[in-house]
């Protein structure tokens, strides 16, 4: 078997590779939401944090 | 060895709990999937009825498997959350839609892709198709309902009852293969047994496993946002190092 012959799956290639690929996209574009959501509720809390900092300096 | 469990049900402890674990659940996961591809698509022979078409069954099969599974299990989250009112069950609710959602797509995705060259069409309302993407619609309700409340636990508490009564659509995603004259197949694995050979069966229960650990670890993941967000205002949260340096 070559590789040519294994990724046109005997024609039905665009279904499966289209099935897979949306697949593999989905779950790395989830990945990298969860990470990016924890970044910025890390950042949030700290710019929070500072403001209540900033706030107790100045009274 | 005695395990107090509901220490866990504390946001503080579960936090770390669920920090630690992430990395397993997400390693393992990543492994199973690439055994679960190889079997699939070196092991696993070519189908005697639709070819190399077949191969989408190690997707397709696992996602909605899923897809029903988490929605159980968030609306059983919910539901614990509404009725003992334990904030980290809501939590936990919040952080499955989307990781839920997402495999329900991807099951209305590959199906598609397969109802195409299998069927002649992309979609047809029959029993099954239709009953799955009220699902997808009905994960889509839960998160926007949550989102659309200002209160987190009012927010909890409405989107709770979303998912309960939503429930009643798994089973009949479940069997509206039998009840109704499908064009979606039954189902080819049966408590009883299967016809199925056995590199494809192997394939596919690997590959399902693997979507249990990444469902996981994304539901452990999120959760851990969603806990710093709620709890912003305790200490815990203050000392800790991620937030504190």
């Amino acid at each position: 078997m070559n590789w040519g012959e294994f990724f046109a799956m005997k024609g039905y290639g665009f279904y499966v590779w289209g099935s897979y690929g949306v697949a593999l996209l989905i779950f790395i574009v989830e990945i990298a939401l969860v990470r990016h959501k924890r970044a910025i509720t890390l950042q949030q809390l700290r710019l929070l944090r500072d403001a209540e900092k900033e706030e107790e300096g100045t009274t | 060895m005695a395990i107090n469990w509901f220490k866990y049900s504390a946001p503080s402890t579960f936090y770390e709990l669920a920090g630690k674990l992430v990395p397993w659940f997400a390693w393992s996961s990543a492994i199973l999937f690439i055994i679960g591809m190889y079997i699939g698509f070196f092991v696993a022979p070519t189908d005697a009825q639709q070819s190399e078409a077949y191969r989408i069954i190690f997707i397709h099969v696992p996602s909605s498997i899923m897809s029903m599974f988490i929605y159980l299990i968030m609306a059983g989250y919910a539901a614990v959350g509404l009725i003992f009112n334990t904030r980290l069950s809501s939590m936990m609710a919040s952080a499955l839609a989307p990781t839920g959602a997402l495999f329900a797509f991807i099951s209305l995705w590959t199906g598609a892709l397969w109802g195409k060259p299998m069927w002649g069409a992309w979609w047809v309302w029959d029993a099954r198709l239709t009953s799955e993407l009220i699902l997808l619609f009905l994960y889509f309700g839960f998160i926007a309902l949550h989102a659309s409340i200002d209160d987190p636990r009012r927010a909890d508490r409405a989107s709770a009852l979303l998912a309960i009564i939503g429930s009643v659509n798994v089973p009949i995603i479940y069997f509206s293969v039998k009840w109704w004259n499908t064009l979606h197949q039954g189902s080819t694995v049966k408590f009883t047994g299967t016809s199925m050979h056995v590199a494809m069966q192997q394939a596919m229960f690997i590959t399902l496993a693997a979507c249990w650990l990444y469902a996981i670890a994304m539901a452990l993941s999120r959760v851990r946002s969603i806990i710093l967000e709620r709890e912003r205002n305790t200490q815990w949260v203050d000392e800790l190092p991620e937030v504190a340096q």
